[in-house]
C-alpha cells in the first residue's frame, strides 16, 4: 500500500445537535484525509467536538453535512472494516475477557462461515498481542483500567479492520499506566501497520504517537486549526529537546486556535 | 459520618436486631391475649389466640389431618404445587413477552394495548370466570396464580429491554450484527438483572395470589385452611395459616436470593 493514498476522509463534515430546544453546532466544516498505514492523531481539548467525529467516521452516526468516505466510497453505517475502541472500555460486563474478544469474531464468523474454535484462536492470538494470556477467563471487573483497555485493542483488533478509530482510549488512566499503554500502542502500531485515529486532549500522547496531527479549534462548533507533521525518528523520547520543542510549538498553536 | 463498625461485629448486631424485634412481637401477643375465662382489658381468646396456643396447634396440624381434613403438610405442599405451576409459566410467557414487546416494535404495537388493559385487574377478579372454566381445582388457580405473575414478568423484561445500555447495544453494531444478533447477544443479557428482579417480584405477587384464590375457591390448600379456621370460629387455626403462609413466603424469598446472587455474580462491573 501507498503511504500517501487517502484512506479514510472527511470531506465538509459537520454535525450538530438539538439541546434543550436549540440546536448546538458541535463540527463545521471539517475536511482532511488519514492516508493508508498512517498513525494520525485528533488534538483538541474538552468540548471540541472530536469525540462526535470519531463516531462519524466510524458510522454509529451520519454527519448533517458532508461526508466521511473510506477509500473513496461513502460511509453510511458501522462496519468491521473499522475497529472501535473506547475511553469507557465499553466491555460486555457478562462476559469473561476471551469473551469480549471473541463474540465479535463470532458474529462475524456467522457470516464468514469461520467455526467457534477459530475464533477462540484468534482471540487468544490477539489477547496474547496485548499481554493479556492467563487472564481469559476473568470478568471485566475483576481488571484493572488499563487490562480493561487493553481487552479493548485486542477485541478491536481482533475483527481484522482496516482502520483502528480509538477514541481517547488512555483517559481514564493513571499517568504511568496511560504512558506504558502509549509505548503498547505504538508497538503493536509498528508490528502490523494499521491506519490509525487516534484522539486525544493530551499534547505529549499525541506528540509521541503521531505521523500527523490534526489540531481541532478548542470551541464549538469544532474546526480544524492545522494540520502538523510529526517528524521525529521512533521510538521517541518525551525528554528529548527535538519533542519538547515540537511540543512547545504545538501548545502555542492550540492557544493560538482558543 | 460515623465509623464502620467491623464488618463481623456489625453482622452480628445486625441479627441480633432482628431476633430482638421478633422476639419482642411474639411476647407483646402473647401478653396482649386474655387466657381462656379472663375477662380484662386484654383482648379476648374469641377474636385472637395467644402465640403458644398457635405454636402449638402448628406442630400439631403438621401430623392432624381434624378438623378440616387434611394435614398441614398437605395443605402446604398443594398450595406450593399450585403457586410453582403457576408461577413457572408466568415466567416461560412474561418473560420472552416482555423482551419481545421492548425490542420488536410491532410486537409491543400489538400487545400493549391488550397488556395494558389487563393489568389493572386485581387477579383476583377472575376468580368467578375461573370457577366457571376450571372449578374449584388446580387449573383455576393456576391460571390465577399465572396471571398475578405473568404481569411484573412482562413489565420487568420490558423495561430491562428499554433500558438496556445503548453502548452495548452500539459496540455490537460495529460488529456488524443484525438486528437478533444484537437483541440476543448484548441486549437480553443486559437486561438480565431487571429479569431476575421479577422472579422475585412474580413469585411474591404469585404467593399472595394464591391464597386469596385458595380463600374464595378450594378444598385444599394454606388458604382453604384459613377459611376453614373462620367458619370453625377457631382463631388459632386462621393463625396456623397466616404463620405458615408468612414462613413459607419468607423461605422461598430467601432461596430466590441466594440463587440470584450467585447468578448475578459475573454482571458486576
Amino acid at each position: 500500500m501507498d503511504r500517501t493514498v487517502v484512506h479514510i476522509e472527511c470531506d465538509g463534515v459537520g454535525k450538530s445537535y438539538l439541546q434543550k430546544g436549540r440546536t448546538v453546532p458541535v463540527l463545521e466544516g471539517l475536511s482532511f484525509g488519514v492516508r493508508e498505514r498512517e498513525l494520525l492523531v485528533v488534538l483538541g481539548p474538552g468540548q471540541s467536538g472530536k469525540t462526535t467525529l470519531l463516531r462519524l467516521m466510524a458510522g454509529l452516526e451520519a454527519p448533517d453535512a458532508g461526508c466521511v468516505r473510506m477509500h473513496g466510497e461513502p460511509v453510511t453505517g458501522p462496519g468491521t472494516d473499522r475497529g472501535l475502541v473506547f475511553q469507557s472500555y465499553m466491555l460486555f460486563p457478562w462476559l469473561t475477557v476471551l469473551g469480549n474478544v471473541e463474540i465479535g469474531l463470532d458474529i462475524q464468523g456467522r457470516r464468514t462461515g469461520a467455526t467457534r474454535a477459530q475464533a477462540r484462536d484468534k482471540a487468544r492470538a490477539y489477547l496474547d498481542m496485548v499481554g493479556l494470556s492467563g487472564f481469559e477467563d476473568y470478568f471485566p471487573h475483576q481488571l484493572s483500567g488499563g487490562m480493561k483497555q487493553r481487552v479493548g485493542i485486542a477485541r478491536a483488533y481482533a475483527l481484522e479492520p482496516q482502520v483502528m478509530l480509538l477514541d481517547e482510549p488512555f483517559g481514564q488512566l493513571d499517568a504511568q499506566t496511560r504512558l506504558s499503554m502509549e509505548q503498547e500502542t505504538e508497538r503493536i502500531w509498528r508490528a502490523n501497520r494499521k491506519t490509525m485515529v487516534f484522539v486525544t486532549n493530551n499534547i505529549d500522547e499525541a506528540v509521541y504517537l503521531a505521523d500527523r496531527i490534526a489540531i481541532l479549534e478548542g470551541k464549538l462548533p469544532g474546526r480544524l486549526a492545522a494540520i502538523r507533521d510529526v517528524p521525529l525518528p521512533r521510538p521517541r523520547d518525551p525528554m528529548d529537546v527535538a519533542f519538547l520543542r515540537l511540543r512547545e510549538e504545538i501548545t502555542a498553536m492550540q492557544k493560538l486556535a482558543l | 459520618m460515623r465509623t464502620a463498625p467491623p464488618p463481623g461485629r456489625n453482622r452480628m448486631r445486625l441479627r441480633l436486631l432482628s431476633v430482638g424485634s421478633l422476639l419482642a412481637f411474639v411476647l407483646l401477643w402473647q401478653l396482649c391475649v386474655a387466657p381462656e375465662g379472663v375477662s380484662d382489658w386484654r383482648i379476648p381468646r374469641i377474636m385472637l389466640s395467644p402465640p403458644s396456643e398457635v405454636a402449638a396447634l402448628f406442630v400439631d396440624k403438621l401430623t392432624n389431618p381434624k378438623p378440616d381434613g387434611e394435614t398441614l403438610v398437605v395443605h402446604a405442599w398443594v398450595s406450593m404445587q399450585e403457586a410453582f405451576l403457576g408461577y413457572l409459566l408466568a415466567l416461560l410467557v412474561g418473560i420472552p413477552l416482555g423482551l419481545a414487546m421492548g425490542w420488536f416494535r410491532t410486537v409491543r404495537g400489538l400487545l400493549r394495548p391488550i397488556f395494558e388493559m389487563i393489568r389493572p385487574i386485581p387477579p383476583v377478579a377472575w376468580i368467578p370466570l375461573t370457577v366457571f372454566w376450571f372449578g374449584i381445582g388446580l387449573g383455576g388457580k393456576v391460571f390465577i396464580i399465572w396471571m398475578s405473575g405473568v404481569v411484573p414478568c412482562v413489565i420487568n423484561a420490558y423495561i430491562g429491554v428499554r433500558m438496556a445500555n445503548p453502548t452495548y447495544i452500539n459496540m455490537s453494531r460495529t460488529y456488524g450484527a443484525t438486528d437478533w444478533q444484537v437483541f440476543t447477544r448484548a441486549c437480553i443479557p443486559s437486561a438480565l438483572p431487571m429479569v431476575f428482579g421479577a422472579l422475585q417480584i412474580a413469585l411474591v405477587y404469585c404467593w399472595i395470589t394464591l391464597v386469596a384464590a385458595e380463600l374464595l375457591a378450594s378444598d385444599k390448600g394454606i388458604g382453604y385452611l384459613i377459611t376453614t379456621g373462620r367458619f370453625l370460629g377457631r382463631t388459632d387455626l386462621v393463625l396456623v395459616g397466616m404463620v405458615s403462609v408468612g414462613l413459607t413466603g419468607a423461605l422461598i424469598s430467601l432461596i430466590i436470593d441466594r440463587i440470584e446472587a450467585r447468578l448475578l455474580a459475573g454482571l458486576r462491573r
